[in-house]
């Protein structure tokens, strides 16, 4: 289980923001995306989530390995925490809501609606499905928004544990989470962004 | 795939839910039509097959752009994307969501409301039997028209545009054999085209809607 990224260009809305980019992230490993605001770490994220396909470049990871998690916890206000956590865990087969309710601290607020969350315990909820999905690597986007201190050591843990067992995490993050992780600064693969301007990058959606 | 089905389920009668919006307004056309037109029963005993599926057309719309609006607001939908569900077989099943949650009832309530319309006895099984074959292409066109039309603010205008004219050969097809039905006339060849309209749609939109989406989430 690793993933290789090799000279990846990533664009987003048709501009390359990221080029010739190169890394690996095997079993065991964390590594954590840094760079200003608009480097491309959000749109790395999604390109490797499968979500957008690279500009040029390869990507090898086995197959359903991803755990996404986005800037947006995905969260329907009128249901209840375990309803939500029971709704992914049935979606990834795994079932189980239990282990990964307690592990986020949310074992009290199991019954009350999404809409009545404060901001930290939604992202405690978002992030807590990344438990239920049983995949080996974790794609982060900004996981610790709106989390307190406390919230941030117990997410720390986690992703500690989740490596501990075998598994993988790409973060990007502006904090320190006191992990040990392999930094990797986006900044120096910043692409020219008229190098791979394509006139026909808006056709290629229908092609 | 079921858990996505019932989780649609439960959140369209909870608050705030498309439950009922639908039907309430199919309620509102079947109520208002005998008003606007008069009492005369001969006169809006015939037009009650066409009356009921343009409004039964026209509630199924009112809920079209909620199937992946909400979704795409909230960020579930980029999370079902990268889940391990087909994207085609989320659609299906945001369709059939709807349509249990709108077709169905409407499909349901017809004959009753087609009763405020002084419709005649054998009437009542052709609405049904119409709208049964007819409103899972309503639902599926329409979750086609919100997939293309997800991620564009207020796109519900261009939804409308771009679904109406695909509707248009459920409606004539569905209100003609019902039409037919009604006077004693042979329905087969109408209830045929609409019976095929629907599984044209179920079989062939689920993957062009599953593309626009994919387009719609780069």
């Amino acid at each position: 289980m690793e993933l290789v990224v090799r000279d990846l260009t990533v664009a987003r809305g048709g501009v390359p923001v990221l080029a010739g980019l190169g890394f690996t992230l095997g079993a065991g490993e964390v590594v954590v995306l840094r760079g200003p605001n608009g480097s491309g770490k959000t749109t790395l994220l999604r390109t490797l989530a499968g979500l957008q396909p690279p500009l040029a470049g390869e990507v090898s990871l086995p197959p359903e390995t991803i755990a996404y998690g986005a800037h947006a916890d995905g969260l329907k206000a009128q249901l209840s925490v375990a309803e939500n956590l029971a709704f992914w865990a049935s979606v990834y087969g795994t079932g189980e809501i239990e282990a990964a309710l307690g592990d986020m601290n949310l074992s009290g607020l199991r019954d009350r609606p999404a809409a009545n969350l404060s901001a930290g315990q939604k992202r405690r909820l978002g992030l807590a499905r990344l438990l239920v999905t049983g995949r080996p690597i974790w794609l982060l986007d900004e996981p610790t928004v709106s989390l307190d201190t406390a919230s941030v050591a117990l997410f720390a843990a986690r992703v500690r544990a989740h490596v501990a067992g075998g598994g993988a995490a790409l973060i990007a993050t502006h904090i320190d989470l006191g992990l040990e992780a392999r930094v990797l600064d986006v900044t120096p693969y910043k692409a020219d962004p008229d190098a791979g301007a394509n006139p026909g990058a808006f056709d290629e959606a229908f092609l | 795939m079921i858990a996505l089905l019932l989780r649609d389920l439960r959140l369209s009668v909870r608050a705030g839910g498309g439950f009922g919006l639908g039907l309430a307004f199919f309620l509102i056309v079947s109520v208002l039509v005998p008003f606007g037109v008069g009492p005369e029963a001969e006169i809006l005993a015939r037009i009650a097959p066409g009356i009921l599926w343009v409004g039964a057309l026209l509630a199924c719309l009112l809920s079209l752009d909620r199937i992946f609006q909400l979704d795409f607001e909230d960020g579930s939908l980029d999370l079902l994307a990268t889940a391990p569900v087909p994207m085609e077989g989320a659609v299906v099943m945001k369709a059939l969501a709807h349509w249990l949650v709108t077709g169905l009832p409407l499909t349901l309530a017809a004959p009753l409301f087609g009763g405020l319309m002084s419709m005649a006895a054998p009437g009542h099984w052709w609405m049904f039997v119409t709208l049964l074959l007819g409103t899972p292409a309503l639902s599926m066109i329409g979750a086609f028209g919100a997939a293309l039309t997800v991620g564009l603010k207020r796109g519900g205008l261009l939804l409308s545009l771009l679904v109406l004219p695909l509707y248009v050969p459920t409606l004539i097809f569905g209100a003609e054999a019902a039409t037919r039905g009604m006077a004693g006339l042979d329905a087969t060849t109408p209830l045929l085209m609409v019976a095929g309209i629907t599984a044209g749609s179920v079989a062939l939109l689920p993957f062009a809607a599953a593309a626009a989406l994919r387009i719609n989430l780069r």
